[in-house]
């Protein structure tokens, strides 16, 4: 007797399961465009910065890269409020994901910078161009080319990781899976449905990221 | 004594009316007779039962044993059973009576018998005194944390209108730290996880607003033992308006006993 799949219950849960891809997308997009801000600003501080600076920086990467996401999140959300600082769920799920691919991102940027020949900053200085103008025309962007693949990754993975904000009861995603499998008991298809949207939107963000990569790069055969 | 020979009074006419009582010994003159009464209590529920630091059942239930006991005039011999066995331990004649958290449905009173409530169980939303809620309407424009799942967030939310947000967290230590956070200033929880917060004597109070669902703790015996029921029950009502019970209640919840117990 084979177990009998039943998906009857998802036009009734549709505005749930509706309202946590919203969510889910909404943290990704936020996440990723300030969490990439945040590395850069990071990687350009630890790769070319003033030196003062620069153990500052390194302590927030490695603590944030030593630590689990959860915890940071958990942090936030349950410790601050003792300091006085409190945040609804969506804030704080909001903050730890910038934090956390700030991070990461940090280090994938910083790979790519340390990675640009001495030549290329002295063809910058030789045009005349600032320190800030040369980073940003002519350092940063073939750094980001270079290590585009490996951002994008990085991107999808704190998408995934996304869903441990359920815990604190940002309604994301896992959120509306957990909520709709304890009104109906129907755990296998509950998340074989969140496994084949979270698949979607991984593909999709993939996708997006190319996309992106193929406008922001537009001399990708010179550089290579 | 005058109450320990109403008491033997109560017992024997009980027994000279329980003629049609079953064929084994009255357990109430059994008790009496070998000046002992086994309880069956819980060891792993607190607060009514669990483990103290001398390894001996300690909790409400197992105060609420003694007390029976001490009312009657004999030994307590506690016997610390599981949820799962603590009716099989009475039908098979182990103890005299269960005081085990035991909540009274009609699946149970098939099998069994049970004294008046003696320990308040229910669900309700909980919160601060500066939040002034008393029922389900005020709720409104009202954040509640709530353990997803549970009994009290599947009947909230059927009870509460669209202007109240339910937050829904993983398990009930979830739901403590987003109160004791101030995350969420209303819980819908037990009062059993109430007592757990306020044990830790914290600067938010979670006190009852109103309850979501009632069902209190019974003393389970066996069918057909109208004697011992009627002495348990006499020392019940007796604990309830002598103030007994609710030393008992603000000891292990933290809390005054409801008046409708």
């Amino acid at each position: 007797m084979g177990y009998q799949l039943n998906f009857g219950w998802i036009p009734q849960y549709m505005p749930v399961l509706l309202h946590g891809i919203g969510i889910t997308i909404y943290l990704i997009a936020v996440g990723a465009v300030a969490g990439c801000i945040l590395g850069i600003v990071c990687a350009w501080t630890r790769a070319l910065g003033p030196v003062w600076a620069r153990p500052p920086v390194a302590a927030y990467v490695e603590l944030i890269r030593n630590t689990p996401f959860m915890v940071q999140l958990f942090f936030i959300f349950f410790g601050l409020p003792s300091l006085g600082v409190q945040m609804n769920e969506l804030q704080a799920a909001t903050l730890a994901m910038i934090v956390n691919l700030g991070a990461y991102s940090c280090e994938i940027i910083r790979a790519g910078i340390q990675a640009t020949p001495k030549g290329q900053f002295e063809a910058g200085a030789s045009l005349a161009m600032s320190r800030i103008q040369t980073f940003r025309h002519v350092v940063l962007i073939p750094a980001l080319q270079r290590i585009w693949p490996a951002l994008s990754s990085q991107i999808v993975i704190v998408m995934l990781g996304s869903a441990v904000v359920s815990q604190v009861a940002a309604e994301d995603l896992t959120y509306a899976a957990n909520f709709i499998q304890s009104r109906n008991f129907r755990a296998f298809e509950t998340y074989i449905v969140a496994t084949v949207v979270y698949l979607g939107l991984s593909i999709l963000l993939r996708f997006a990221l190319d996309a992106l990569g193929w406008v922001l790069f537009p001399r990708r055969k010179a550089a290579r | 004594m005058q109450r320990r020979s109403f008491i033997a009074l109560a017992a024997a006419l009980a027994t000279l009316a329980g003629a049609t009582a079953p064929a084994h010994a009255d357990a109430l003159e059994t008790i009496m007779e070998t000046g002992t009464i086994r309880i069956a209590v819980p060891q792993d529920f607190p607060p009514f039962g669990s483990v103290g630091t001398d390894l001996q059942p300690v909790g409400y239930d197992i105060d609420m044993a003694m007390l029976i006991g001490e009312r009657l005039g004999v030994d307590v011999e506690i016997v610390p059973v599981t949820s799962a066995n603590r009716i099989p331990y009475l039908q098979t004649d182990m103890v005299d009576l269960v005081i085990s958290s035991l909540g009274k449905n009609a699946e149970r009173e098939a099998v069994i018998d049970f004294t008046d409530a003696y320990a308040p169980f229910f669900n309700g939303v909980f919160g601060p005194d500066s939040i002034d809620v008393g029922s389900v309407e005020d709720l409104d424009g009202q954040i509640v944390g709530v353990t997803r799942g549970s009994v009290e967030d599947l009947t909230l939310t059927d009870m509460i209108g669209d202007g109240v947000t339910m937050r829904r967290y993983e398990d009930n230590n979830g739901t403590i730290s987003a109160f004791l956070s101030g995350q969420v200033e209303l819980i819908a929880t037990g009062n059993v996880v109430a007592a757990a917060i306020l044990e830790r004597d914290p600067d938010i109070r979670p006190e009852i607003k109103f309850l979501v669902q009632d069902s209190p703790c019974y003393i389970g015996l066996n069918q057909g033992e109208d004697a011992l029921k009627a002495a348990i029950n006499e020392i019940i009502a007796e604990a309830k308006t002598d103030g007994s019970l609710e030393a008992i209640s603000m000891e292990w919840l933290g809390q005054e006993l409801p008046e409708d117990l």
